[in-house]
């Protein structure tokens, strides 16, 4: 069978692997990726419960400390970069997030358009009647 | 071959666009394995965007029953969220442990992501049934609705995620670091992690912007 498990230099990485790094480098990617990620999940739960800041900013600060999260845990935690070695994974990946934005977002957007459009549900009765 | 056509080149043209590569042979089956899982997470993140738009759409929508302000517990969500992180962190480390052979340290990795996704799955589990006690189901309103179906089948991806841990352990222990096994656990390892990215999703929009007042 075809079970190597070294990669030849200048293939592609499978997601989720990293190119050759001693242990020690390896468990330092994870513990900075750690950090990073305690400190932004920290950041989140004090914007989120704190009167210092505008309160209308919340949201999206909120949505930005996700964001830049899941980041962190992509490239410390899946180890996807942007090497040559990465670019299918690369590409996969910003597939699945056209789709994800499309559906989050045009669902957001068409219903809230909705909302704002209908007449007041108890209309819409006297309406039919 | 295929380095010394391609070495040259690295720099000027990383991606190797402009070249033409001679056909190094199809990719190891590591790689095939992983790709092909990683499509499949892709896909399943494309199904949590379809909850995460319900929610989105319907967290207003709570028909006279309680807003998410009323019934979210913050320290929960926190104990919750620390508890997937350390986990993702200990699940890496068992990855590594297995790719340089270290049975002791893949136990001992394995051992902790799995009490950590359960104590995850014990507090929700819990934050569950409290809601349905009092009252708050699933059917109570559209907003619970969506909240449960979210939340919920991030949990089922937990628990089979535990299950699958479990069997990662069993298959080590009776086959050992054979090249299969290592496949199925690299895969593993995306999934814990892609689980963890998702989580980070549900507490920010689920719990921290649903929960405001």
């Amino acid at each position: 069978m075809s079970d190597q498990t070294h990669i030849p230099a200048g293939h592609d990485l499978a997601p989720g692997e990293e190119e050759q790094h001693s242990v020690g480098e390896r468990i330092l990617g994870y513990v900075v990726g750690l950090v990073l990620a305690l400190l932004l999940t920290a950041t989140s739960f004090f914007i989120a419960g704190t009167d210092l800041v505008w309160q209308p900013s919340i949201p999206v600060a909120l949505i930005v400390l996700a964001i830049a999260q899941m980041g962190v845990h992509l490239v410390f935690f899946l180890h996807i970069t942007t090497g040559p070695d990465n670019t299918n994974n690369v590409l996969a990946l910003a597939f699945g997030l056209l789709v994800v934005f499309l559906v989050v977002g045009g669902t957001v957007w068409i219903m809230s358009h909705l909302n704002g459009n209908m007449p007041p549900m108890d209309q819409i009765m006297r309406m039919r009647t | 071959m295929s380095m010394t056509a391609t070495v040259g080149h690295a720099h000027a043209d990383p991606h190797h666009i402009g070249i033409v590569i001679e056909h190094p042979g199809p990719a190891s089956k590591r790689i095939v394995t992983a790709y092909g899982f990683w499509v499949f997470l892709l896909s399943d993140i494309v199904m949590f965007s379809c909850f995460f738009a319900a929610y989105a759409v319907l967290s207003g929508q709570t028909a006279g029953g309680p807003s998410g302000a009323e019934i979210f517990e913050q320290r929960n969500v926190a104990i919750e969220t620390v508890c997937l992180l350390l986990s993702s962190f200990t699940c890496g480390m068992a990855s590594i442990a297995a790719d340089v052979r270290n049975r002791f340290w893949f136990y001992l990795g394995m051992a902790v992501t799995c009490v950590l996704g359960l104590i995850f799955l014990v507090i929700e589990f819990r934050e569950f049934a409290d809601l349905v006690a009092r009252g708050y189901g699933p059917s109570r309103s559209a907003f619970l609705t969506s909240f449960f179906s979210l939340v919920g089948c991030h949990g089922l991806h937990v628990s089979a995620g535990v299950l699958w841990l479990l069997t990662m352990m069993a298959q080590v222990f009776a086959k050992g670091f054979r090249a299969d096994v290592l496949r199925r656990m690299m895969c593993f390892a995306l999934f814990w992690h892609a689980l963890d990215i998702i989580w980070v999703g549900v507490f920010s929009v689920v719990y921290l912007l649903g929960g405001a007042p």
